[in-house]
């Protein structure tokens, strides 16, 4: 299925990848610390059972799952920052872990809830210790800036410390730091955390286009499920270190359940809704959500059949919202 | 060298910044050297000995210059990258395309000199002409010997910062095995003061002990270079000092790639 969709070469392949982590156990209270002190009890928690997946050049892939699913240790991995117990993985012909410094200057990183910037010097020398790092040659480095500074609107940022920026600001600033060696792949892991909406909608907005008109391969990581229904033709879920779900978000939906979401505002706030082949999702006061299948009940003859009964107010259909879905892939693999 | 170069610059400048650091480490170390050329002189004039294994005013000049130099002991880990370790943001130092052991060692060469840019030239300044101003002559910093010790310094002064950032990063990458490193900090800050002089210079020590620091890679930070500033060392041991002091830095400087190449295969990444 993946490799139908543009005929075009994997740019990164994963496969059965295998991750533990040893967790040093510690009883609670004092007795139970003193304990630790004799012997250690440890835990193994595996992150990656068996990860399995490629990527063309050019996606972009959302990459979704609960805390703890095994998310940041894959993008860690893939990073060439974590060494897996198993598996293999390729990016561009290369071992991330093994050519660390080859492949890491083809990639982009930004995690989240961690700035790269560096928290005493203003936002633009953070950008020229990057060009050293990097090795940026000076044209390059200067019409690069000069795009990215009017992309993310960075020009009244540049000579404030990184510590008085505010979150939003920051997160345009990591993200322009990110690309200052125009790499053509670029991590993201949870870019829109803590953001406000304007906000959000302005990294959702860059991402597209650097994906569309640049090109650049983007994975995503992300808990805001609106990030992936902006941005994600394809979405990858991962939980208990495996791949649940791999395709566009329609096949997920269409995978997990078929049901359909009504809402209706109706007039009397009181009224008993008791309808035949639905659910109550929901009800606040006037408000209630009715789920159905619509292959049980078409929805027009649903609509139908609650305006019959009822006055009402207001009514729309919905998908259930893509929380709900997840939320269900991961109950029915638990 | 451009990406390194440009990571000691960024940090130096940052270390710059702390001004008001600063000028408390100037006065702690004025205080500090105060009090122990007092009580050296106390000891030396109630010793009954009359030959003394240093005398009074090279003892004087060794202290001064363990104050004027202190920051460049290589005792605390980065405070910098033991934030990065606990937050996890350590993760974006390995996602640069540069040797991280150069990388690391670069925020040592960083972190040990720029405090020394600030602190020592202020304190040889007290140390050299206001105490004397002061009519404090016999406590003060004299100058070296002969141009000859003078120079043999400089030499042993510039390997010594380079033996200081071998032992900085050493103990930086340790922070790959224990979080807060704490532990293991303080017993290497106590064998790193006892053993470069800075606690008691190394020639009052027993001659036994003596012999042993001699040859860690301690001495050379301090002790070493003082002795032939002092011309306790005579400037013709100078050969025999760059070569402790380089040998013991290509030592720590391969043990702490060994351990680095280990600790990152180990590694664990904060908070997810």
């Amino acid at each position: 299925m993946r490799g139908a969709r543009s005929g075009g070469v994997a740019q990164i392949i994963v496969e059965g990848l295998v991750k533990t982590f040893r967790i040093a156990e510690r009883t609670p209270g004092l007795w139970g610390a003193l304990r630790g002190l004799a012997r250690r009890r440890y835990r193994e928690v595996r992150a990656l059972d068996g990860v399995s997946f490629s990527i063309e050049r050019g996606e972009l892939v959302g990459y979704i799952g609960p805390n703890g699913a095994g998310k940041s240790t894959t993008v860690k991995t893939l990073a060439g920052i974590l060494v897996p117990d198993a598996g293999r993985c390729e990016i561009d012909g290369r071992v991330p872990w093994r050519d660390r410094i080859a492949h890491v200057a083809r990639i982009g990183v930004v995690f989240g809830q961690r700035t790269q910037l560096w928290w005493d010097l203003p936002v633009i020398e953070s950008f020229e210790l990057l060009r050293d790092i990097y090795r940026v040659p000076p044209a390059r480095y200067a019409q690069r800036r000069d795009e990215l500074i009017a992309r993310l609107e960075l020009a009244p940022l540049l000579d404030v410390p990184v510590r008085q920026l505010s979150l939003g600001q920051r997160m345009r600033c990591d993200l322009a730091a990110a690309l200052i060696h125009s790499p053509d792949l670029l991590f993201l892991d949870e870019p829109t955390i803590g953001l406000d909406a304007v906000s959000k909608l302005a990294v959702r907005d860059f991402v597209r286009k650097l994906n569309t008109e640049d090109g650049v391969t983007v994975i995503l990581t992300t808990h805001d499920m609106d990030d992936i229904e902006a941005l994600c033709r394809r979405v990858l879920v991962v939980g208990h270190g495996k791949v649940l779900s791999d395709g566009p978000l329609a096949e997920l939906r269409a995978k997990v359940t078929r049901e359909r979401w009504l809402t209706v505002d109706l007039v009397d706030a009181d009224a008993r809704v008791d309808e035949a082949d639905t659910r109550l999702v929901r009800r606040a006061g006037a408000r209630l959500c009715l789920a159905f299948d619509p292959e049980v009940v078409a929805p027009a003859e649903l609509i139908r059949r609650i305006t019959a009964r009822h006055a009402v107010r207001d009514l729309f259909v919905e998908d259930p919202p893509i929380e709900t879905i997840i939320a269900r892939l991961y109950g029915s693999h638990a | 060298m451009t990406p390194y170069l440009a990571i000691i610059g960024a940090r130096f400048r940052m270390l710059l910044q702390y001004r008001v650091a600063a000028l408390a480490g100037v006065w702690t170390q004025v205080f500090f050297g105060l009090v122990l050329v007092m009580v050296y002189e106390a000891f030396y004039r109630s010793a009954r000995a009359s030959a003394q294994p240093i005398a009074f005013a090279q003892l004087a000049s060794y202290v001064w210059l363990g104050q004027a130099l202190f920051a460049m002991v290589p005792w605390n880990v980065d405070s910098e990258l033991r934030a990065m370790v606990k937050t996890g943001a350590v993760a974006y130092e390995l996602c640069r395309p540069v040797d991280l052991y150069g990388l690391w060692f670069a925020r040592a060469v960083a972190q040990r000199t720029a405090p020394l840019v600030m602190r020592a030239l202020p304190l040889a300044v007290f140390a050299a002409v206001i105490l004397p101003a002061l009519g404090l002559s016999g406590w003060r910093l004299t100058a070296p010997p002969s141009l000859a010790a003078g120079a043999a310094f400089a030499a042993a002064l510039v390997c010594a910062v380079a033996l200081a950032c071998a032992m900085s990063t050493l103990i930086n990458i340790v922070l790959l095995w224990t979080i807060a490193a704490d532990g293991v900090v303080i017993l290497w800050t106590t064998a790193v003061s006892l053993g470069s002089g800075l606690t008691i210079p190394l020639p009052l020590l027993p001659d036994g002990a003596q012999a042993v620091l001699r040859w860690l890679p301690f001495a050379g930070v301090f002790d070493l270079p003082f002795r032939l500033y002092t011309g306790a060392l005579p400037a013709g041991a100078l050969a025999s000092v760059l070569a402790r002091q380089l040998g013991w830095t290509v030592a720590l400087v391969l043990l702490g790639r060994r351990l680095l190449a280990r600790g990152l295969r180990r590694i664990v990444v904060q908070g997810g």
